[in-house]
This record gives C-alpha cells, structure tokens and sequence, in this order.
C-alpha cells in the first residue's frame, strides 16, 4: 500500500492540476502526483511510507472525477482518468484553513519551549494556510505533560494532534504495536498500555515522524534550536546495514542523529543504536590522549613516544603478534592498517571478528545481493541462522514490509522461531547444528522428510517453494555462538548448489566488518578479497603464511606462543564468547597495544592506548552488507589529541621506519 | 430485537440462504443490553432447534450466525466503523469503500440494518405485491418510528411510508395523540438528532425520505423528537451536540475538535458568558466541518427557502455534519433566543466553570515548561 513501489505503467494517467494538463503513474496517489510536479499539498498524517488514513484532513482539495466538484482527502485518492484537481480553489483554501483552526485550537502553542519549533510542519503549515488568529476562548485539554513512554521517547498528549503517523509506525511498520489510540472524541488520546512501555528497537522513528512536539527524545530534549544546527550527511556504523542519517551538531556537540530516505538501504528508520549512539561520542570518558602504562597506572603521553611505544610492540616478530578488531574504523583506517599490518610488518595473526562472524571465504568469494533486489516482489528469501531484529534492524524492517505485503516468499532456515516467523511461508526451525543436513535434505527429491527436527508439512512446503522459481536471496547468519560457522558455511554451500545464482547477504553485525573483510582485517587475505600469494600485492612485504583467527590468536596468546596482542578497537574482554580464554591469553602475553575511543575493560589492560577518532568525527567511507559504499563524514572535532585511524596507522609507520604513503 | 428477535434471526437465515452465504455476523450495539441478551437467547434456541448452524433442518445448508456484543458506540452504525469494531479494532469510520469486495476481513460483506432484515420474512411469507400494497408508490411498505419528546403517547410506531403526514403522527389518534399540556409546537426533529429540524410549516410533510429531503431534512433513523414552546432551543442545541462531541471517534480532526468546540461555545452561551459574536462563530465551525449551505427546512416568515438534504462534509463520515444540524436549525429559527442569552457586553471568559468537564486538568508537575 505504501507509495514506495508504485507500479510502473506504460501508460500514465492524464489529469489536471490547478489547469495544467499532466500524467500521473497508475495507481498514483493524488497527493504524490501533485508533489512530483511541484504542487505541495499540506498534510500530517500521510507519510509516504505508511498506509494512508486520511485522518488530519489537512490535504483535502477540491476535485471533480466527473459529478462536479467537491473536496477530498487527496492522501487516500489515486488519480482517476480526467480528474480536475484544484488546490488554489476558494474551497480548498477554506476547507485547509477550517482544518488548521481546529488543530490548533487545543493546541498548547507552546513553541518557545518546544523542541520542534523551528522545524515542525504544524507550525510551517500554520504561516503558510493557516488562519493567522485563533478564535477559540474556552480552556484547552490538559493533560499531564510530558510523560515517559520508554527510556528515550517522552509523549506530550497536548501537543498531539492525532494523526495516527507513531500509532501506524509501531504496529504496521515495527510490528511493536505498544502504542495506540486511547478514548474517543476530543478525549482520544495516544498512549502506552499500563505497565507495557513502548520498548521497541525502533522508538526513536516516532520521534522523527512526529508532525508536532509530542513526542521527544530523552538524548535529544532542550540540547539545541534547529535554526543553529549544523548538519552533514553521513552512515550509520553501529551494525552493517549501511543505514544513511543526516548528523546534526550544535556547538561542535553532536546532538542528533535523523534516518534520511534511503530508497536503497533504509527507507527513512533507523533502529535506536543507529539514532542514538553518537551520544557516546560526546561521552566524558573518551580517551583523548596517548597513554602509556607506567607502574600500573596508564599516563599521559605525548603521540611520538606512545607511537613509538606501541611500534616497539610490534616489532617482536610477524609470528608474535595478534591483532584482534578493525570493523570499527572506516575503509580509509582499515586499508591504512592492513597495510602497515601485513604490507610493513608481515603480520597476518589479524582478526575483525571475534568468533562471532562467518568465513571470510563465505563472505568474499559468494556472489552479493542488495536488499532492495532480495526484497523485490516476486523473490524468495532464505533466513539461515540469525534473527533478523537482533542483528540488523533497519534490515529487519525492509524484510518485515515485503513479508507482510506478500512480495517475498520467506523460508526460515533457523534453529529457533525468530521475529519472522510469523511471516514465514515455510519455517525451518531446526535442531542445533544441523541446518547443513536440512538444507541437504531440501535438495533431494523427497518432500517429507524427518531430517534435523523439521516438521515434514513446513519441509514440503519449502521443497515447493524452492522450485518455484524466481531469483533466491539467502541471508546468512548465525543462530548463536555455540554452532559453529562450519555449519552456516556447509549450509549456505547446500543452499547454492540448490539454486544457482543465489545471491547471499551476510548478516555481520559489527559495523565496518564488510569492510575490514574487503581491506584484509582477516587472516589469509589482502585488500580486494585477494588471497594471500595469489598474486603479488606491491606492498613492501608480505605475510610468509596464513594467520591464525580470532581462536587461535587467542589460544596461542594463552599458551604463550604470542607475545604482543593488538587491540584495533576491540574489547575482547567484553565481545568474545570465551571470556575464559581471553583472560588466560592477556595474562600470558609480554605486551597489549590497544587503538581505542573508550578505555575498556580490555584497553585499560594495554601497555599503550592510541586515542582514535570516532563516528562523527572522521571523514571517511563504510562498506555495508550488500558492497555499497556510502560515506562517513566528519561533523564534529575529534576530541583532545585523538586522531583518525589512518593517521595512527601512519604515525606507528613512521615510527617503525615505515612510509605507507599516505598523506592528507 | 427485544419483543421478536426470532423475526430477526428469520431474516438473516434468509438473507444469506439467498445470497449463498454461509456466514452471519449480527452486531448488537453495546447500549441495548436486552435487545442482546434475549436476541443471544432466541438465537441459541434457533441453534439447539437446528434453525441455524450446520446443516439446517437436516439439508446441506449450513449458516453460522455470529453475535457480536459492541463496547457501545453510535458511529459503528456506519458500515465501515462496524466492520472495524467486529474485526476488534478502534470504531473508527474508514474511508468509504465497497464493502461488497472488500469487507470485514477483506473479504466481500454485505451490511443490513435489522428494519431491513426484519422484513423479510413477512416479504417471503406475503410477496412482494403485498408488500406494495403499504405505503405510496414511490417508498412502498411501512417503517419504524420512534417518536419521543413532549408528545402525549410517546413510543414506537410502524407507519405507512408516505402515506401518513407528520401531523398525522404527531396529533393522530393513533399515534402521538398531540403534545404535552396542549401545548404549541416549537420543532421537531423527523429523523434523528443528524436530522436538520422541521416545524410547524413541514407538518403536512409526508413521511417518506423523498419528501423530507427537498424540505431540507430526512428521515434517517426514523426518531422523531418532539419539542413544544416550553423548550429552550439553545439548551435542546446544546443537548443534541453533545451527543455528537460525545460519540465522535475523534479519528478525523473536523469532527474531534469541531464538535467538541461546538459544545464548549454552545455551554458557555447558555451558561450566560456568551459573547456577541458567538452565534456567528458557531455558524463558522458548522461551516469548517460541513462546507457550504447546510440543510434546514424553510422559514416563511422571513422568507428564506428550504436547503435540501445532505450536508456536505470535510470529515470521513456525517457523523461531524450531524453535530451541525441542530445548530444551524436553531439559529435559522431562534436567532433571538441565542442573543437573549448574550449579554451585551462581552464578558471574557477565563476559568469559568463548564457544566460538566471531565477533562483531565492536573497542572503540569515536574516538566521544565
């Protein structure tokens, strides 16, 4: 039903607009009609995103399909053959004048002290149509303002106008239908059911749709006035969605982040890490300056001493060192630190996942899809491992719209139900560790087998749909960090045989980690998924042999094979499944480098800690889940002495005698 | 419902025998409570009688008739509010669309009121000659009425449609039997508080919807309203907007805010804090819910002519517009009432007390504003 996907005709719509003679495409809603050809028409409550309601009234214009005119929603009307539309007409004007009046009668107009002020569409809606002078005397309602909904999101019911557009988010689009309308008449109110917060993953986005103030965010409230924004736009890197905001700055502070309507990505939401983690980057406990450990305790220092403390570090040997992390930082760092790495020191003991991830080979050699082209009606999508909603949000979203509106037939090859399921056409849900076995069984002829715990009717359906035909889309993650990735690679392997040509989506979690794939934050590989000694790299060196993964770096640290462990941004402490065997590897190493923004758990333990740049503040590129690679720019400073991550990399070059050739 | 609902029952068997269906829904309005406990009673009986239910008197005729007990709302009398409440959503008016094709569930649905249904026996037991027999040619058959107010035989009544005149009904012998006291008449309402009132002028009117219209009201639901001259009209505005302000789903902003404005104003004139141009304002509300002429009957006196039925509308369905009648009724008719009730000297109200507010108006407590 959204607008997002109109249907393409080869014919158009012929229809008048104001007197001139133009097309609108079939099935085109009226409203987006008159956008496309330079007519905006007022509104609230449509949202070109969501199901129209035609609720505000504020879009009614006056139209004649034939039987003379008269005044219609234009959200909820597709142009007909020969429509008359006229938005300028005395009746149009009146009838968006009589709307506004009543909007705004038990409005508070309390836009001094509103945070929407400046940027909100009651208040440009009410200069640009509105009747300039209340005539409403009587008290307004009141209610108790603002109340909290959820942790982040806080509702003012007196600013509401009622147009349906957060209530529609949370139960057609997020699925998390905690919010609703509650009494009747001028008493309706929107509101949380008693004791059950509006806790989903996606709450910031009613905050960004919300027409009015009634909705704020708690990170947000009081910190800025939109007329003194600075603003940029730039991606999200806290998963691998690759999800496009615009970063928004006050003084230098980042103070909002807004989903921006990606056709191709994101479509406008964000998830609440996306939308509200640069809060970290204005945390007070960023490390803004080298520090050297010094009798247990970790002192400041000045870049060319820590720089070449930590090159001192590296030099033990290629084979003494591994170096966890890397999916942090942007391309640019990324390919700086590869090649200092693998290209000056030989090093290939490097890992961007923490045992939390798939094979490189999976990831690098299997043809791509995009998420548009999986989600394209008419695809089949295979969910093999991971939840969705867990591990990619904005994705989760996309895959949740095309199930539910029947564009892709879904078959969920996982070891438990996940937040799909109930869109699933065929649900999988297998016994741990045996998906490889089903996806086996799949390939063969029988319809009905008993394999891997799978019950035969949703087997049968899945064989059907298999040979359906169509393009087939598998997203592959893990189910939980016990099965190991052998079983998602033999599966996904399984899969491929099954339909030639399927494309995969890798569901990596952990921002840039596409990227630090790409770059060679992997054993075994050099920048552009080449493996190592395929052919030469023109680097100053290279790795002598395959390194070890995240595992064996860590089982060799532990059995003091290792004596120099890197921290590229990692806190293995806190992000590796085994905390045992991290413990054990940190206390048998000689020295720990770490390049981090924060002192973590793990960081804290290094002998010296490299202040880097974060989000927000470096430009840069990130390279999402599909290949795509938006950019990052900088908004705000870096804060203290904390510097780009390709600039460490240089800088540690340089002290190790090494030029990467890189400058500004 | 309450004194034959197997009538009811009958014809919806026969409705959907006819019609090929094998499902009924019948939505009995949360405020009728008795109308549903004895429809929910008959309706079991008919099921352990094997009037309804799976294979129906021994044939392979199967019809499930499903009784839906409403929350208690006026709007889900619209087709589309109905559907939405049986589908167990807010009662809120969609926009039109053909039900036909498109019903409850998505899948087609035919809507009837129970007067429709209930006819049916009698029209497959007598045919449709018979049928014709009642009423004038252009609306055959009779209908319900109600007629309440300040008549002296209040109640419900079947007439002939067009047949019979409002006079007819309101002083009859066999209907109204006159008003209250022998009082004179002031206004009635022909068809529900959405009707735009008729007087003394429109009695000779018949009863039949195609008369009613071009006299600038309706026959709607058939409750005819009865006021005599001891009626305030601001008071008896007043009473029928609430209605209204009360029963708005508050889905669609015309109808949320305006009807509830409309009351607020309405409460403060006749609370005596009118202000002089209230009567005007009231008019322009009406105008931003329902554009254009709305319908009132004709007033000889001052020779203005009747604005034939209906309204026109900015909300998604006439219940707004209903809100709208009784006010322009009453200003057309009784300006004087409403500027009697003006003082002349605006007063500015500032927290005077309404009648009966039940807002929520705990003061903002620990917000920065």
């Amino acid at each position: 039903m959204t607008a997002t996907e109109p249907t393409k005709a080869t014919t158009g719509v012929p229809f008048t607009l104001n007197g001139r003679e133009l097309e609108a495409e079939q099935g085109e809603l009226l409203i987006d009609a008159a956008e496309r050809n330079g007519v905006h028409i007022p509104r609230f409550c449509y949202h070109s995103r969501m199901t129209p309601v035609g609720m505000c009234r504020m879009c009614l214009v006056e139209v004649d399909g034939g039987r003379g005119p008269s005044l219609q929603p234009s959200c909820m009307l597709p142009v007909t053959p020969d429509m008359k539309v006229n938005t300028e007409s005395d009746a149009t004007v009146k009838a968006q004048d009589g709307v506004l009046e009543l909007l705004l009668i038990n409005h508070p107009l309390d836009c001094p002290v509103c945070d929407k002020g400046g940027e909100c569409p009651l208040q440009d809606n009410a200069y640009a149509y509105g009747p300039g002078e209340s005539r409403f005397v009587e008290e307004k309602r009141h209610y108790e303002k603002p109340i909290p909904i959820s942790d982040l999101v806080h509702l003012d019911r007196e600013r509401c106008i009622l147009c349906d557009r957060c209530t529609r988010f949370a139960d057609e689009v997020a699925g998390d239908p905690l919010i609703h309308f509650m009494g009747r008449g001028a008493d309706t109110q929107v509101n949380t059911f008693p004791d059950h917060p509006f806790s989903s993953y996606f709450s910031g986005n009613v905050v960004q749709i919300c027409p009015v103030g009634a909705l704020t965010a708690s990170p947000y409230r009081f910190k800025a006035r939109p007329w003194d924004f600075a603003e940029t736009e730039s991606t999200a890197t806290t998963d691998s969605s690759g999800a496009r905001v615009v970063l928004q700055s006050s003084r230098d502070r980042l103070v909002r982040t807004l989903g921006v309507d990606s056709d191709a990505v994101n479509w406008s939401w964000l998830s609440d890490k996306e939308r509200f983690s640069y809060e970290a980057a204005n945390s007070d406990n960023r490390v803004t300056q080298p520090l050297i450990a010094d009798e247990g305790d970790l002192r400041q220092a000045r870049w060319a001493t820590a720089a070449r403390a930590f090159a001192h570090g590296l030099g033990v040997g290629a084979s003494k060192v591994g170096v966890l992390g890397g999916a942090r930082l942007p391309l640019e760092g990324q390919y700086a630190w590869s090649k200092l790495l693998k290209g000056t020191a030989g090093i290939d003991n490097i890992d961007a996942q923490l045992g939390d991830g798939l094979s490189p080979e999976l990831v690098l050699a299997s043809p791509r899809s995009t998420i548009s082209g999986a989600m394209a009606a008419g695809s089949t999508v295979i969910l093999l491992g991971a939840d969705l909603k867990e591990e990619l949000p904005t994705l989760f979203l996309r895959a949740r719209h095309a199930a539910t509106n029947g564009h892709i037939k879904l078959i969920e090859l996982t070891a438990r139900a996940t937040s799909l399921s109930p869109f699933a056409a065929a649900r999988l849900h297998t016994q741990p560790g045996t998906a490889g076995q089903v996806a086996a069984a799949l390939a063969g002829d029988e319809t009905d087998r008993a394999v891997g715990g799978v019950q035969s009717s949703e087997f049968a359906k899945a064989h059907a749909l298999l040979r359906g035909g169509g393009p087939v889309t598998i997203i592959v993650g893990r189910s939980n960090l016990a099965e190991s990735a052998a079983v998602v690679a033999d599966a996904t392997a399984q899969l491929q045989a099954l339909c030639p040509g399927a494309a995969i989506l890798p569901i990596l979690r952990r921002g840039n980690i596409n990227g630090a794939l790409e770059m060679g934050l992997t054993p075994g590989f050099l920048p552009g998924g080449r493996k190592l000694g395929s052919s030469p790299s023109g680097w100053p060196t290279e790795p002598a042999d395959v390194g070890l993964d995240a595992e064996g770096i860590l089982r060799a640290a532990a059995d003091g094979e290792l004596s120099t462990l890197v921290l590229l941004g990692a806190d293995p402490l806190a992000d590796y499944p085994d905390r045992d065997l991290v413990i054990r590897a940190f206390d048998a190493v000689d020295t720990i480098l770490a390049v981090d923004t924060f002192l973590t758990e793990s960081s804290s333990r290094a002998s010296v800690v490299l202040p880097a740049a974060m989000f927000g503040e470096t430009d840069g590129s990130f390279m999402n889940l599909e290949g795509r690679v938006p950019p990052l720019r900088a908004q705000v400073t870096a804060p203290g002495q904390a510097r780009a991550d390709w600039m460490i990399a240089v800088e540690v070059a340089d002290a190790l005698g090494a030029d990467l050739g890189f400058d500004t | 419902m309450e004194r034959d609902p197997h009538q009811l029952i009958e014809g919806c068997v026969i409705t959907c025998y006819a019609l090929g269906l094998n499902q009924c829904f019948l939505y009995v309005r949360g405020e009728i409570p008795l109308a549903h406990e004895r429809v929910a009673f008959s309706a079991q009986r008919c099921l352990c009688r094997r009037f309804v239910g799976k294979n129906i008197m021994g044939t392979d005729v199967s019809i499930d008739v499903v009784l839906h007990w409403g929350a208690g709302a006026h709007i889900v009398g619209e087709e589309t509010a109905l559907i939405e409440s049986l589908e167990g959503k807010r009662h809120a008016p969609s926009q039109p669309r053909f039900l036909a094709a498109k019903g409850l569930y998505m899948k087609p649905t035919i809507v009837n009121n129970v007067e429709t249904l209930a006819n049916v026996p009698w029209l497959m037991n007598n045919g449709a000659a018979a049928y014709k027999q009642f009423g004038s040619e252009k609306s055959p058959g009779t209908r319900m009425v109600a007629i309440s107010g300040h008549v002296k035989r209040p109640g419900v009544y079947e007439v002939e449609q067009g047949v019979i005149t409002f006079r007819d009904l309101l002083y009859g012998d066999n209907y109204a039997q006159g008003i209250r006291d022998d009082n004179g008449l002031k206004a009635f309402v022909p068809g529900g508080g959405s009707a735009p009132w008729f007087f003394e002028e429109q009695l000779d009117v018949p009863l039949e919807g195609s008369a009613a219209g071009p006299e600038g009201s309706m026959l709607g639901s058939g409750a005819i309203m009865v006021m005599d001259d001891t009626t305030d009209a601001v008071r008896a505005a007043l009473r029928l907007v609430r209605f209204y302000a009360r029963e708005s789903c508050g889905k669609c902003t015309p109808c949320r805010e305006g009807t509830a404005w409309e009351e607020k104003v309405l409460q403060r004139i006749l609370d005596g804090h009118g202000r002089p141009n209230d009567i005007d304002l009231l008019l322009s509300i009406g105008e931003n819910i329902s554009p254009g002429p709305y319908p009132v009957a004709s007033f000889p006196t001052n020779g203005l002519a009747a604005v034939p039925f209906p309204p026109k509308q900015t909300t998604i369905c006439p219940l707004g517009p209903s809100s709208v009648a009784p006010i322009t009724s009453a200003i057309r008719r009784f300006r004087d009432e409403f500027e009697a009730k003006i003082p002349a000297a605006a007063s500015t109200p500032t927290d005077h007390a309404h009648g009966d507010q039940d807002h929520d108006a705990t003061p903002a407590v620990g917000d920065h504003h």
